[in-house]
């Protein structure tokens, strides 16, 4: 029977994947942040993840506003880093699992929550850098990654409560899935930032302190804040925190924190990063 | 619905992108969309004007993209992630983009960034009054 052990956030900022690609992680710039992820990097490499859902968001790559779906799972037997408009990042094909991915798929359908399958997608910073923070640069991703986009652009997003309800539902899914599968899921980006307008560059580090507290102290509390107190609190790309309610929701409720790291800037944005495992 | 929309309006120095943005922004976004081929963006550069006259935008929203005036551009229903697409065909970096949205130079946004960002007190509401 699969079934989740752990659930990984982290903040997913574009030149994270710029200063490791171009190899400059040893520059005081970006220095502190990287070692900030060596825990991680031991920490996964022992527990050895089967599959990783990836929570994340498009940013205008796979998804213009022809088609914006609220949540997208990837059900293809691989994804493509997607060119950004400086071409594509120098890193390994995204290999998919579409048997779990399908039944993903299924499993919540029937659950009520209607989500869009995709069978082509490229894949941008979102998912790709996140990857990084945590496998570093090998020739092949070590596990299979299920990419679960979701809409944090147009407005309305899903709230904070619909994500943590499809956290639950992923849950039971997974836990129906027969083959013996390790499962990690992850919710990535924020925390607090915002990229536009006069108001570009806020920070709020006591609302996200408070957010990493509230993961394992009461994450029930956190479904209720709403959009207006996101984007008010931890500026207008902050947003994409919701997307950590669906790892949130995944997991048991006396997950326990193991791993947290906090660190600004990197470019606009802070960077937040914990691990919680399942007992 | 329309209280969910008007309860942005009081943060300051912020677009949210919603229905009406989105409606009033697309065939800007859309424009940005096409800087994603390497072909557009250098038909783009070779004529600024002359490419801009091939999506049916408002002649405002071509306008603010030919001075590079990316608040105007939100203004329009502009996207942050679709505007960012003109910075990276300027060679830009994003922080060069954040700092010319906020009035300030590169280098003391850059600054502002190291030293722990924007507060959000005074920042919260139009109400705070600054």
């Amino acid at each position: 029977m699969a079934r989740i052990i752990a659930g990984v956030a982290t903040s997913h900022v574009p030149a994270i994947g710029v200063a490791l690609d171009q190899g400059r992680t040893q520059e005081p710039y970006w220095q502190p942040l990287f070692a900030g992820y060596e825990f991680s990097k031991r920490w996964i490499a022992e527990q050895k993840p089967d599959v990783v859902i990836l929570v994340y968001n498009d940013h205008a790559s796979a998804f213009s506003l022809e088609l914006i779906p609220t949540f997208a799972i990837g059900c293809a037997e691989s994804f493509a880093p997607a060119d950004e408009g400086w071409g594509p990042r120098q890193v390994p094909v995204v290999e998919g699992h579409p048997e779990l991915a399908w039944h993903i798929a299924q499993s919540t359908i029937l659950d009520e929550f209607d989500m869009t399958i995709v069978n082509r997608m490229d894949v941008d910073h979102g998912l790709t850098v996140p990857l990084s923070l945590m496998f570093g640069q090998p020739d092949r991703w070590p596990c299979k990654i299920i990419p679960l986009a979701v809409n944090v652009v147009q407005y309305p997003p899903p709230t904070g409560n619909r994500c943590w309800n499809l956290g639950r539902a992923i849950r039971k899914a997974v836990e129906s899935f027969d083959p013996d599968l390790k499962v990690m899921i992850w919710g990535t980006g924020g925390m607090s930032h915002q990229l536009q307008g006069p108001r570009a560059g806020l920070i709020n580090r006591e609302f996200d302190t408070a957010f990493l507290d509230g993961l394992t102290r009461d994450p029930l509390a956190l479904t209720r804040i709403p959009h207006v107190d996101y984007v008010r609190e931890a500026g207008s790309e902050g947003i994409e925190l919701v997307m950590w309610l669906i790892m949130r929701g995944a997991l048991a409720a006396d997950a326990k924190e193991i791993y947290r790291f906090y660190h600004v800037p990197a470019s606009n944005t802070a960077v937040g990063h914990i691990i919680l495992e399942n007992p | 619905m329309t209280d969910y929309n008007e309860a942005f309006k009081d943060i300051p120095g912020t677009v949210v992108f919603d229905a009406t943005q989105s409606r009033l922004g697309f065939h800007l976004n859309q424009f940005c969309m096409s800087l994603m081929k390497a072909a557009n963006r250098a038909e783009f550069k070779a004529d600024e004007a002359a490419y801009l006259k091939k999506f049916p935008m408002s002649e405002g929203q071509r306008q603010a993209v030919l001075a590079r005036d990316y608040n105007r551009m939100l203004a329009l229903g502009g996207n942050i992630y679709f505007l960012a697409k003109i910075g990276a065909t300027d060679g830009h970096s994003f922080q060069l983009l954040a700092s010319k949205m906020s009035s300030v130079s590169e280098e003391a946004y850059r600054a502002m960034m190291i030293a722990g960002g924007r507060s959000v007190e005074g920042n919260r509401s139009k109400s705070e009054g600054k």
